[in-house]
């Protein structure tokens, strides 16, 4: 299992697909994150995070289109299918090695906040009535409470596209029927807004990704998001598991 | 070391494996012979726990590979028919993946090092698998099987694309690995089995058609001796005089003509060899002998009429011998062949 986690690792790296990923995803947070802070005077990252999760629509599918339907192509799965390694196995390893790239970019963008506690140290000094002022700068609770939730988030959608690619030989198909799947359920949680019926409102938000962001972007670590989150990932995993099961009983 | 027992794999209605049985002893090289899509790979993939069977056990050195794949794949080296090669990888890379991967317990370097040298890729070990040639590729697939010293090693049509050094090298290889593991070998190729398996099974539309030693199925061809005889002389006297002649039991004149001299089909009796007396007598009678080929050594008329009979046999009752049946078929192939071969030498005259 370890072993199939590291040839994922370097077949990232060997490709320039990892590249790609990490460039486009520090180019977008940085931008953004100057648009949204920055350039609007605020310490407020919660815009930033918002925008984040939506750039993850384009983000995630990079990482997982291939995850299996190149090994499916390349007729390679039959390479790991043979070897003693349990299908759960497998797809797990294959889970934690999109995830640590995610997770490994999201923390390394962390570093788009350091100007931002910067600036407001050099306006406290040069403030003279520090005492009011004190409540400047970025609130870190907050801060670490969206990057927690955006791990999560972005978890959920790892799980997802991993999915979607064991669906598929081809990492075109897979790539955009990923994007759909997230971008819809996104915009499910903004959907909500304009339904009167309390039942589908519920039913929409239990489904909604975003609506369970909301604690973690003020800064609450909400154990049942994080339980939801969660049970996301596994369904996921277990009907990729599935998949592979099927496909063995032909 | 391998043992399938009405083994059935279904897809839908369509019966890609229909109830087969057989095993293999340690040490032994069975060739699985057979056309495409008769239902090879797919016992291949079962085997080695790709796919699952709809019914039947399969044990590999005593472990159910159905119930207990885990262990049972650790015995295992398997090579499909396309080798599962990450093109984007040294060849290096991937072998260490595959030891990883196997969670091979040997001596890292060593054993990669020796496995390179078996297969003859220690000069390409540092390159890039997507520049490799095919036959490079399929040796590289070929190490991969052999990582951890499995017992029992699987080859999917090893040979199919290469070149004929390739396959010379390749086969060679395979009957060098046979000294000390289980090999099994799929292959639609009749001299690839002669050459190197100790045991052909032969499989038809998802059915098992033979199961004989090689030596057997070539004997079977042998016991009846037929040969092409070139003859110079007048056609009809000598054809009468070889009808008449004891220890031959069958005689034809062929359509062919070489000057003055026709080619005949003869079948001597079983255990005669009538080359040298009818030699003598041809002499006698002036009538030079100017060339003789001995006919019925390929496996192929063997494979074609097995496979083609296997319909009648299942009609047959009681169970007749597999040499019987290849020697008869052998023989109405052939008849079939030269007539038609006669046919249309008359018409191009």
């Amino acid at each position: 299992m370890f072993a199939i986690y590291k040839k994922e690792m370097r077949s990232y790296f060997i490709n320039a697909i990892g590249y790609v990923y990490i460039a486009v995803f520090l180019a977008i947070s940085a931008f953004v994150c100057c648009f949204t802070t920055l350039q609007m005077q605020s310490y407020d990252v919660s815009t930033y995070f918002i925008i984040m999760i939506c750039a993850l629509v384009v983000l995630i599918p990079l990482l997982t289109m291939k995850l299996f339907s190149e090994e499916r192509k390349l007729r390679t799965e039959q390479l790991l299918l043979t070897a003693p390694v349990t299908i759960t196995g497998m797809v797990v390893a294959k889970f934690f090695a999109a995830m640590t790239m995610f997770a490994g970019t999201v923390l390394f963008s962390c570093i788009n906040f350091y100007p931002l506690y910067k600036l407001a140290d050099e306006a406290r000094a040069a403030d003279e009535y520090a005492e009011i002022t004190s409540a400047l700068g970025p609130n870190t609770a907050i801060l670490t409470g969206n990057v927690i939730g955006i791990l999560l988030v972005g978890a959920a959608f790892v799980s997802v596209g991993l999915f979607i690619s064991a669906l598929t030989e081809n990492q075109l198909v897979a790539a955009v029927s990923t994007m759909g799947i997230i971008l819809a359920m996104i915009v499910i949680g903004l959907l909500k807004g304009l339904i009167n019926n309390y039942a589908i409102r519920f039913v929409l938000s239990w489904i909604s990704v975003l609506d369970r962001f909301n604690y973690f972007s003020y800064g609450i670590f909400d154990f049942n998001a994080l339980l939801y989150y969660i049970s996301i990932c596994s369904v996921f995993i277990f009907l990729t598991i599935r998949v592979y099961e099927k496909r063995r009983w032909g | 070391m391998i043992k399938i027992d009405h083994l059935i794999k279904r897809y839908g209605t369509n019966y890609a494996v229909d109830d087969i049985s057989f095993s293999v002893g340690e040490g032994e090289i069975v060739g699985f012979l057979g056309p495409n899509g008769a239902g090879k790979s797919t016992t291949m993939n079962i085997l080695t726990g790709y796919l699952s069977a709809t019914s039947g056990t399969v044990t590999v050195g005593g472990i159910d590979v159905l119930e207990n794949p885990l262990e049972a794949k650790k015995l295992i080296g398997f090579l499909p028919e396309q080798p599962p090669l990450y093109l984007d990888m040294t060849v290096e890379e991937y072998l260490n993946f595959g030891y990883d991967l196997k969670n091979c317990k040997l001596n890292r370097v060593k054993h990669l090092r020796e496995i390179c040298e078996v297969v003859k890729i220690t000069d390409v070990y540092h390159r890039v698998i997507r520049n490799l040639s095919k036959g490079y590729r399929q040796r590289v697939g070929i190490a991969q099987a052999l990582i951890g010293n499995p017992k029992i090693i699987i080859f999917d049509e090893p040979t199919v694309g290469l070149d004929p050094k390739q396959i010379i090298e390749i086969r060679n290889l395979i009957r060098n690995l046979g000294r000390d593991h289980t090999v099994i070998l799929s292959t639609h190729i009749l001299q690839e089995v002669q050459a190197v398996c100790d045991r052909i099974v032969i499989i038809n539309k998802g059915k098992i058609v033979a199961d004989e030693l090689t030596e057997n199925i070539t004997r079977a061809v042998d016991t009846k001796r037929r040969f092409n005889v070139k003859i110079a002389g007048p056609q009809r006297e000598v054809l009468s005089m070889l009808k008449s002649k004891p220890g031959i039991v069958y005689a034809e004149a062929l359509a062919e003509r070489d000057g003055d001299a026709y080619t005949y089909m003869i079948e001597s009796e079983v255990g005669v060899d009538i080359r040298k007396n009818l030699f003598y007598t041809l002499a006698e009678k002036n009538w030079p002998m100017i060339g003789l080929e001995a006919l019925g050594m390929s496996l192929e008329d063997i494979f074609i009429t097995i496979v083609d009979h296997s319909e009648e046999k299942k009609k047959m009752r009681g169970r007749v011998s597999v040499e019987k049946k290849v020697a008869q078929s052998v023989m109405q192939a052939t008849a079939e062949k030269q007539s038609s071969a006669a046919t249309d030498a008359q018409e191009s005259e």
